[in-house]
């Protein structure tokens, strides 16, 4: 491993020796600064205050009455099951595949470029067009392509929102990020050192050991950088419940992020949506912390 | 290209290969091929059952799109957008990764989870006091706005990418060439820059993405003016009325910009960093 | 070529018009105006330049997706934001925003808009204690669409104001899962404007209401377990698969596509259906009224789009002008001569309903009429209740409630929950909205 020769060299000095980086940094990160501590400050005020838009009558401190009202509401734990097991499906769905693609498309075929953009496309589909794609002219259990399908093969058609609805806004989101994995991990691959492949498969190494004592701890790093930016994203998945299931039936498919909708946004709550926001950065805060346990340290 | 790979790989093997790529490939692809293909449907065909795989196609979703919006409004606003934000993220970005990546300091990996922390704050939070806020400097329906708030939500996820890309660069390429008396600037320019070109492009690429596709923002705070495609889209898909046809075309209209930015970039994206042949 | 020069002589005419009106108001303007993208509005948006050029005026669009724009429209209301000088509403907000007094009154558009002849049905749901703060573009109720040609190989007749066991015994008749043909379609995705908009109609019908005289939830009263028993029932029974996450959209397409057999819904859709370039039972279909249930009130629901100018709008004299003539008697005309006499914005002028082409074209107006007539917002149900609308309760808290106790309708459904559960549900959900937000 050539790469780690040049690691001897003090962390702190760099490779270009002592040179002052503050300039580099500081835009950025006085820019968030003022991006995060700016909403921070009016979320948590807000979320202390009886604050209805549609309502102007509505108003005054609210203590945490705010949070009393969301924390008591059972829903709020359901949804956090839900949004937990969101989030885990689709990185896993991701990353296995993302890897297993990434291979695939960095092995040399007629027309891979092609190929390669046509797997990437996905990513490119707005959510809310995405949903509704898989709604109406896929999933659909009527005149959905997958129920033709199943009907032609003597099968009957699956009711996928009314029987597997959280499967389905799974298999959903999945598409839509499967692409972002695997364009993050076939870059990765692009670093793979070929002699040392070569040299392994000299050694007799079969595909397999190559993939899982070569490839993946290669992949290590692009691997904590997709999940760590997934589960970002995949908080917040919204649309594609708002269109196919509106959170249900019943809670099955109410993550967090609707929940704050439904009981915030749609009413114009802004109080309770701001206290949902606090209680959403908590909990982000705390996945947060445990993937840099799990993942952050295979940053450096 | 073949170099890159390393030898050649026999032509049986090959094609092995590319049939259950090609299969790959097509199965992810096919939502977006039965969205266009619906686009040229009627809207009776479009939910024909069963599904119609060959119909007579027609091209009066296109048309209806066309005489209810101006389309090429909404394009020249997502472009403008989405790449100057994008611009904007990465001038921002660059800097910042390199200078963590190849000169990290104690703080360095804290600062990257709180910037990436900054994320999660979700946005309905805040809509009400950044209304207020665009009104009173009268932002409000402007591109610049929303420029502006999608170089602040994109820049954490660049300074990661990049933060990463950045890592992968071997030090002792660098060390070498500080041997051999170059300067810092040097170093960057002709040394790092190559190396790292193809991080910076799907991080670039990335970055429009998210510009292009995200809706919340655009669809709040832009009225006529500034509205980009998501608001384009918003206005076809409709809770009365049959609709699949021409959201279909609508929506390919939508994504073909960026279908064909990515098609361009993706030699960019994916040529490799080749460490391999500096060694 | 006859038509275009005489809609230029008409419009070099309606321009002299303008020039002399031009002399006392301000010069042309630019309004923005925001709207929903149902076809009415879509055909609105095409017919607007006719307006800009008898004007001067000029008109920017935005047009969303309901949803979306409900929600862009109300954040730049409540903050004052003046994006918009005019705004497409429901009958929903219509009189929450009115009392707000975030809407300019509109009672003075002059006599030749002739006010009386708007159904005074129409006019109440948009005004608030005797003052209009919107006008109406159209107006929709609910009623059953159903195939008679089925009908006929069935041997059954449909009468004219069927009731809710009228149609469970016809869908038990005409299902016929292996042909695909679903006995009745309804909807199932929840939502407080999609599954519950059915639903609460159903409520009403069986009896029930979301609240008494002094806000007290009363979701858990037998009337609401009498209804969701049917509601499950007939849908598990007799409904396509799928059917928790059909909204109206969806309930269309498969009617148009000829599953169904019936299907109880937005009076709006019958111009789709009725359009053979859309749909396969466009010869096939009749109507009949919506379903009477367990007593005697209650059966259809109301729903209005209206246009009102926000307080905020700097342009409030160019607004009304358009407004004037959005609604207008004239407006009505216009749209049958351009568009055909079917599509005329329905349900809003008594006069539409004396146009004898409409009535020729048009088989489902008199039942629409009908309906509208008889909506009664004040007075949805059976027992007196504190609030104003049929299938929605106009108070600000109503979107989140309506669509959480939707969740749980779908919820039971799907079989998910029970029918005892899902109730109880809701009932506690209704009971927290309500303290939280300081009725009770």
């Amino acid at each position: 491993m050539n790469k780690k020769a040049g690691g001897t060299a003090a962390p702190d000095r760099g490779v270009g020796g002592g040179i002052w980086t503050f300039p580099m940094i500081a835009p950025s990160v006085g820019l968030l600064l003022i991006w995060m501590v700016v909403p921070l400050a009016l979320t948590l005020w807000f979320s202390f205050q009886r604050y209805n838009l549609l309502n102007p009558m509505i108003k005054g401190f609210a203590g945490f009455s705010n949070y009393v009202y969301l924390l008591r509401d059972p829903a709020l734990y359901t949804a956090l099951w839900t949004t937990v097991a969101l989030v885990a499906s689709v990185l896993i769905v991701t990353v296995v595949l993302g890897t297993l693609f990434a291979v695939l498309f960095n092995a040399q075929f007629p027309g891979r470029g092609v190929a390669r953009v046509l797997v990437i496309s996905p990513f490119f589909v707005m959510p809310t067009v995405a949903a509704l794609i898989w709604k109406n002219l896929l999933m659909n259990p009527v005149n959905g392509l997958f129920a033709f399908l199943m009907r032609s093969v003597g099968l009957q058609a699956i009711d996928w929102f009314g029987s597997l609805p959280l499967t389905s806004v799974i298999i959903i989101v999945s598409w839509q990020w499967l692409p972002f994995a695997f364009l993050i991990l076939l870059t990765a691959m692009q670093s793979l050192d070929e002699e040392q492949l070569e040299a392994a498969k000299l050694d007799g190494a079969g595909p397999f050991a190559v993939f899982f004592y070569i490839i993946v701890p290669h992949l290590k790093r692009a691997t904590s950088v997709v999940i760590m930016i997934e589960t970002i994203f995949l908080l917040s998945v919204f649309a594609e419940i708002y269109v196919t299931t509106s959170g249900g039936p019943g809670l099955a498919t109410t993550n967090l992020a609707f929940l704050i909708y439904q009981r915030a946004l749609l009413a114009f709550n802004v109080g309770g949506a701001s206290a949902a926001g606090v209680i959403a950065i908590i909990l982000a805060n705390i996945v947060a912390a445990f993937l840099v346990r799990t993942v952050a340290r295979n940053l450096d | 290209m073949a170099a890159q790979t390393g030898p050649a790989t026999p032509i049986g093997k090959q094609l092995a290969i590319g049939a259950v790529a090609w299969i790959v490939a097509l199965l992810m692809f096919f939502p977006i091929i039965w969205m266009v293909m619906a686009s040229f449907k009627t809207e009776v065909d479009a939910i024909a059952t069963p599904p119609l795989f060959v119909y007579t196609p027609t091209l009066e979703n296109y048309a209806a799109v066309n005489a209810q919006a101006d389309y090429l409004k909404f394009v020249m606003n997502s472009v403008v957008i989405s790449l100057g934000s994008t611009i904007l993220c990465l001038a921002l970005a660059v800097p910042c990764a390199f200078a963590m990546a190849f000169y990290p300091g104690p703080r360095t990996r804290g600062t990257l989870l709180w910037m990436l922390s900054t994320k999660m704050l979700p946005p309905v939070g805040v809509l009400v006091p950044i209304y207020l806020i665009g009104k009173q400097i009268g932002l409000l329906d402007t591109r610049t706005i929303l420029i502006v708030l999608y170089t602040l939500m994109n820049l954490p996820i660049a300074v990661w990418m990049l933060y990463t890309f950045f890592k992968e660069v071997p030090k002792d390429i660098i060390e070498a060439s500080r041997i051999d008396g170059a300067s810092t600037w040097q170093v960057i320019s002709v040394v790092l820059l190559p190396l790292v070109m193809p991080g910076i492009a799907s991080t670039g690429l990335l970055s429009i993405i998210l510009s292009w596709n995200e809706a919340f923002w655009s669809l709040n705070l832009s009225a006529s003016n500034a509205a980009p495609l998501p608001a384009f889209i918003a206005s076809f898909s409709a809770p009365q009325g049959l609709f699949w046809a021409k959201l279909s075309a609508a929506s390919t209209m939508a994504i073909a910009p960026i279908l064909i930015i990515g098609w361009l970039s993706q030699r960019q994206l994916v040529r490799g960093l080749t460490f391999g042949a500096v060694k | 070529m006859r038509r275009r020069s005489l809609a230029s002589f008409v419009g070099l005419g309606a321009l002299a018009i303008a020039a002399a009106a031009n002399l006392n108001a301000a010069s042309a303007e630019t309004i923005t105006i925001a709207t929903v993208n149902n076809s009415q509005m879509v055909a609105m948006q095409r017919l607007a330049p006719n307006w800009e050029k008898a004007t001067g005026n000029k008109i920017n669009w935005v047009v969303l997706e309901e949803n979306v724009l409900r929600q862009r429209v109300t954040t730049d209301i409540a903050t004052n934001g003046g994006q918009f000088d005019v705004l497409t509403i429901g009958s929903y907000e219509a009189p929450i925003w009115g009392k707000q007094g975030w809407l300019t009154e509109v009672d003075d558009l002059g006599d030749a808009y002739d006010y009386d002849d708007l159904f005074p049905s129409v006019k109440d749901a948009v005004s608030v204690e005797g003052k209009m703060y919107a006008v109406p573009f159209y107006a929709e109720s609910s009623f059953t669409y159903y195939r008679k040609d089925l009908f006929k190989a069935a041997g059954l007749t449909m009468p004219e104001k069927p009731t809710y066991k009228d149609i469970e015994s016809f869908a038990a008749k005409l299902t016929d899962k292996s042909k695909e043909q679903y006995g009745i379609c309804l909807r199932g995705k929840p939502g407080w404007g999609e599954n519950m908009a059915f639903f609460d109609t159903l409520v009403n019908a069986s009896g029930g209401r979301w609240f008494d005289e002094s806000w007290q939830p009363q979701l858990d009263q037998p009337a609401w377990k009498e209804a969701l028993t049917l509601y499950v029932n007939l849908l598990t029974k007799y409904g396509p698969p799928g059917a928790s996450s059909n909204g109206f959209n969806e309930n269309q397409a498969l009617f148009a596509s000829g599953k169904c057999a019936m299907w109880v819904d937005a009076t709006s859709g019958a111009g789709y259906i009725f359009d053979a370039s859309n749909s396969k039972v466009a010869d096939k279909t009749a109507f009949a009224a919506a379903p009477k249930g367990s007593v005697d009130t209650g059966t259809a629901w109301f729903w209005s789009w209206n246009l009102a100018i926000p307080k905020s709008s700097t342009k409030a004299a160019v607004a009304k002008q358009f407004l004037a003539w959005a609604t207008s008697k004239d407006y009505v005309q216009l749209v049958g001569k351009t568009d055909g006499w079917p599509t005329l914005p329905p349900g809003t002028r008594k006069s539409t309903y004396a146009i004898a082409d409409y009535m020729k074209a048009a088989p489902f107006a008199p039942i629409v009429q009908q309906a509208i007539i008889s909506a009664d917002l004040k007075h949805p149900t059976k027992d007196p209740v504190p609030y104003t609308g049929i299938q929605y309760v106009a108070i600000p808290e109503f979107q989140a409630l309506g669509t959480q106790v939707g969740q749980n309708v779908a919820g039971a459904l799907t079989g998910q929950m029970s029918i005892d559960a899902a109730l109880q549900q809701s009932q506690a959900t209704a009971l927290s909205t309500m303290q939280q937000a300081g009725y009770l």
